[in-house]
């Protein structure tokens, strides 16, 4: 029945040379860990994609819950993890997924600069890839904020500060983060929200797109 | 086709970018100038906030000043609480310091911990002196905000809080 469904799609389309360009290509002997163990080094890359899946998927779960205004962020936060069935559980996925990310991406770097992957011709690569690190501390600096417990609230008024005191553009870049010379509130949250849930995913699935294109296109860098 | 300066090709092309960017243009304007408008508002006038403390009881020792007013969060609107300190100077001006720590923030309190002529933050140590001044070598790099202040029917007001010029 599938095969039929494929073929039919396929008969139109032609679209078994786009997924084997996709899906079908050998993973060189020196980064499989079923040859040498250690290879497993070269998973921190793919894990951290993983991660940022699991992310993309329980963050827009919680969507369904969640409002960013400062009268309910908080009871809706507290609403989805108590009352409904398995909150606990995608909140949490998403709330530890943030700090494992973060600590995949670092060991995904460590190797990649230890092993002196980054050099010619993949400098370009290594550039994208800090670009995803910063996007990826964007997600987390502004998804800290949504609970809206105090927290979140001081963790981002010390977060604010820190841009002000950039120089010479502090105070302009602190009113476009919080919305308001003064107050980190309402306008501050409404802000971060769409800054973690669209501007920052949006980037970082273009940023990300690159950097797969890049390691298709190259290929892996060879063994030591 | 070397007489003609521009060719077919270059043509279509530039009328092409031009038209594309002006499409562009059109469309990220309005959105840009959306998203940077609070910058561009600037800053709301400090108005005078009225206090419940009578200016003729105000010694030469600092005194924790409370107060409360309606501030407007863009669609919200709250009652909030501010402190202030204040005292008279040896000429007789009143004085009101801002309690938020220059350092990070928290909240100091005069001869808090027992520094005496001091104002002190509990959260690292952070010391000022009474005109808040901070004290070289704890963390706080600057003095303490002071409020403008005013008078009216003998109660004092107070507005927004400012960088601290009388140091």
């Amino acid at each position: 029945m599938l095969n039929k469904i494929y073929d039919w799609v396929d008969e139109r389309l032609d679209i078994t040379p786009m997924w084997r360009d996709i899906a079908d290509h050998e993973v060189p002997e020196h980064v499989n860990p079923a040859h040498h163990f250690s290879a497993f080094v070269y998973c921190f890359g793919g894990l951290t994609f993983f991660v940022t899946v699991i992310q993309i998927l329980s963050g827009m779960f919680l969507t369904m819950y969640y409002v960013p205004d400062i009268k309910n962020a908080w009871e809706s936060v507290y609403y989805l993890q108590n009352e409904v069935a398995f909150g606990v559980i995608v909140r949490g996925m998403h709330h530890w997924g943030a700090s494992l990310v973060i600590v995949m991406m670092f060991l995904h770097t460590l190797r990649v600069f230890f092993q002196g992957a980054y050099k010619k011709p993949r400098e370009l690569n290594w550039v994208v890839g800090v670009l995803i690190f910063f996007v990826m501390l964007g997600l987390g600096f502004t998804g800290y904020l949504l609970p809206w417990d105090m927290k979140a609230l001081f963790a981002t008024k010390v977060g604010i500060e820190i841009a002000a005191s950039t120089p010479l553009i502090g105070h302009e870049l602190k009113v476009l983060l919080a919305g308001h010379p003064d107050i980190v509130g309402a306008q501050t949250l409404t802000r971060f929200f769409a800054i973690h849930v669209f501007f920052l995913p949006a980037a970082l699935l273009g940023l990300m797109g690159a950097h797969f294109i890049m390691i298709r296109k190259q290929g892996i860098s060879g063994p030591l | 086709m070397s007489k003609q300066p521009v060719s077919r090709r270059q043509f279509l092309n530039y009328t092409l970018t031009g038209v594309g960017g002006f499409m562009a243009a059109g469309m990220l304007m309005p959105m840009v100038r959306f998203a940077v408008d609070p910058v561009l508002k600037g800053e709301a006038a400090g108005d005078f906030h009225p206090t419940q403390q009578k200016v003729a009881d105000l010694t030469e020792v600092p005194v924790r000043v409370d107060f409360s007013y309606e501030q407007t969060d863009a669609w919200y609107t709250s009652e909030v609480t501010n402190t202030a300190w204040v005292y008279k100077n040896e000429s007789g001006d009143v004085v009101a310091l801002s309690p938020v720590c220059k350092h990070l923030g928290c909240t100091v309190s005069w001869e808090g911990n027992d520094h005496a002529n001091q104002f002190f933050c509990p959260c690292h140590n952070g010391l000022y002196e009474k005109n808040g001044k901070n004290v070289p070598g704890t963390p706080p790099l600057k003095p303490l905000d002071v409020y403008p202040t005013a008078e009216k029917d003998g109660l004092l007001q107070l507005g927004k809080p400012e960088a601290n010029n009388i140091v």
